[in-house]
C-alpha cells in the first residue's frame, strides 16, 4: 500500500526536531518475525485480519506461511465468532486490527467472555502518540477502557520488545486461563502517519 | 393455495439422522428450533452474538475440514452479519451450509418485519457474495433437495451453501437450550475432539 510507506518516526522527531522517511517495513520488522515464530510455535492456524499499516510485514510473513490461513474480513467483529468457531473445532488464532476496529467488536466480545473462548488481539493503535488525524482519537483514546470495560484483558506494548514479550505472555495466558486478551501497540512502535506529507510526496 | 412451510418442520427434517453433522444455531427461535429436534452435544445454540453465526460455522469449518458445517440462522441475525457473507464467498469453505430460516419478522422482540419483507433477496446477495451454491427453498420437495446438499461429502460438492428457507411467522413455544457458554462450548469439543481437550 502506498500510503503506508511514509511515516515519521516518532522519538526522532522529538529528538531531531526533523520528520524521517522511514517505511513501515524499517520500522516492523523488529517485532513481527519474532511474533510470527511465536505463531508458529502455538500452532496457530487462522490469521483474521482487518489490516493496519502497521500490521503490514506481520501479515506477508503469515500469508506465505503454508500452516496459516489469512482470512480476511470485512468487519472486525467478524474475527471474534470467527476464532471462537474455530476453538471449538480444535485450532488456534489470532485476530489483527487498529484500534478504531475495537469499537466494531464491543458486543461480538460476549461470546468470548460468556463462553470463555481464547481470544488474542494485536491492536495496532492510532489516535495515540502523536496523532495527525482528529477522527482517530476519539477511539483510539476509548480502546483500552472499552476492551476492559468487556473483559478482555488489555497488555500495552510501547517498544520492539515489548511487542515481543507481551505477544508471548498474551498466547499462553489466553491459550491456558481461556480468557479473551488484547496486545496495545502503541503510536511510539508503529509510527504516526503525517498525512499533510503524503499529499506533498504526490503517489507516496 | 401454497401451503408454507413450517420452521419445526424444517429443521426437524434437516437434523433427521443428523449424524456427525456440526450444527451452529443463531440466537432467538433458530436455536429453539435446533433444541426442539433434539438438544445435541455437536449443536451450538446461541445466546447472544447476534450477526455472528455464520463466522462461527467458517471458522469451525476452515478447523474441521472434513466434518460438514451446518449454519441454521434466522434473517434477523443473518441480516446483522451480511459482512461475513463476503468474507465465506471469499473463502468458499466447501463443507459450510447456511440455512436461513427467514420469516420476515424480529421474533423475539415482537413480531416487526426485517427487511426481507421489503424483497430483500439474501440467496441473492449471497449468490453475489460468491457462494457457490445458493437456493430458495418454498417447498418441501425443495427441503429435501436442500437436506441431500447439506449431507453431500465434502469432496464431491461445491460448496459453500446458502439457502433461504421461507417460512410461516408463527410464534411457538420456547424449547430452550442450556444456557451456560463455557458448559455448551466445552460439551461441542469434547464431543468433537474427545474428553483429552477437557483434561489438558
Amino acid at each position: 500500500m502506498a500510503s503506508n510507506r511514509l511515516i515519521i518516526n516518532s522519538f526522532a522527531e522529538i529528538k531531531k526536531g526533523v520528520n524521517l522517511k522511514i517505511s513501515s517495513k524499517d520500522k516492523s520488522v523488529h517485532w513481527s518475525k519474532p511474533v510470527h515464530k511465536l505463531f508458529q510455535e502455538h500452532d496457530i492456524e487462522q490469521v483474521a485480519i482487518v489490516p493496519d499499516a502497521g500490521h503490514a510485514d506481520l501479515i506477508h510473513l503469515c500469508e506465505a506461511d503454508k500452516k496459516m490461513s489469512v482470512i480476511r474480513l470485512t468487519s472486525e467483529e467478524q474475527g471474534v465468532s470467527l476464532l471462537g468457531g474455530a476453538w471449538l473445532g480444535g485450532k488456534k488464532g489470532v485476530l489483527l486490527m487498529q484500534s478504531s476496529g475495537v469499537g466494531n467488536c464491543i458486543n461480538m466480545l460476549s461470546l468470548s467472555t460468556s463462553c470463555q473462548f481464547p481470544l488474542l488481539i494485536l491492536v495496532t493503535m492510532r489516535g495515540d502518540h502523536a496523532e495527525f488525524n482528529p477522527s482517530q482519537v476519539p477511539m483510539g483514546d476509548a480502546t483500552e477502557t472499552v476492551l476492559a470495560a468487556m473483559g478482555v484483558l488489555v497488555r500495552r506494548a510501547d517498544t520492539h520488545e515489548d511487542v515481543v514479550q507481551e505477544v508471548s505472555g498474551a498466547l499462553r495466558m489466553t491459550y491456558n486461563t481461556f480468557r479473551p486478551m488484547a496486545v496495545l501497540i502503541g503510536q511510539k512502535v508503529i509510527g504516526a502517519k503525517d498525512f499533510r506529507k503524503l499529499t506533498h510526496t504526490g503517489s507516496e | 393455495m401454497k401451503k408454507t412451510l413450517h420452521r419445526r418442520d424444517v429443521v426437524n427434517h434437516i437434523l433427521h439422522q443428523r449424524g456427525d453433522l456440526l450444527v451452529v444455531a443463531g440466537l432467538g427461535a433458530p436455536a429453539w428450533d435446533v433444541t426442539a429436534a433434539g438438544d445435541h452435544p455437536l449443536s451450538f445454540p446461541l445466546w447472544g452474538a447476534m450477526g455472528g453465526a455464520a463466522m462461527i460455522g467458517l471458522g469451525l469449518a476452515l478447523a474441521q475440514p472434513k466434518r460438514k458445517v451446518l449454519v441454521v440462522t434466522g434473517d434477523g441475525e443473518m441480516l446483522m452479519g451480511l459482512g461475513s457473507l463476503a468474507v465465506i464467498g471469499s473463502h468458499k469453505p466447501r463443507n459450510l451450509s447456511i440455512v436461513v430460516l427467514d420469516n420476515e419478522q424480529y421474533g423475539e422482540t415482537g413480531m416487526q418485519d426485517t427487511v426481507t419483507a421489503s424483497g430483500v433477496d439474501l440467496a441473492g446477495i449471497a449468490k453475489s457474495a460468491g457462494f457457490t451454491m445458493t437456493m430458495s427453498i418454498k417447498t418441501k420437495s425443495e427441503l429435501s433437495l436442500l437436506k441431500n446438499q447439506i449431507y453431500k461429502e465434502s469432496k464431491t460438492t461445491s460448496g459453500p451453501l446458502f439457502a433461504q428457507v421461507k417460512v410461516d411467522p408463527e410464534k411457538l413455544p420456547l424449547v430452550l437450550p442450556p444456557r451456560e457458554g463455557a458448559y455448551l462450548k466445552n460439551r461441542f469439543r469434547i464431543a468433537l475432539l474427545g474428553t483429552q481437550v477437557a483434561l489438558a
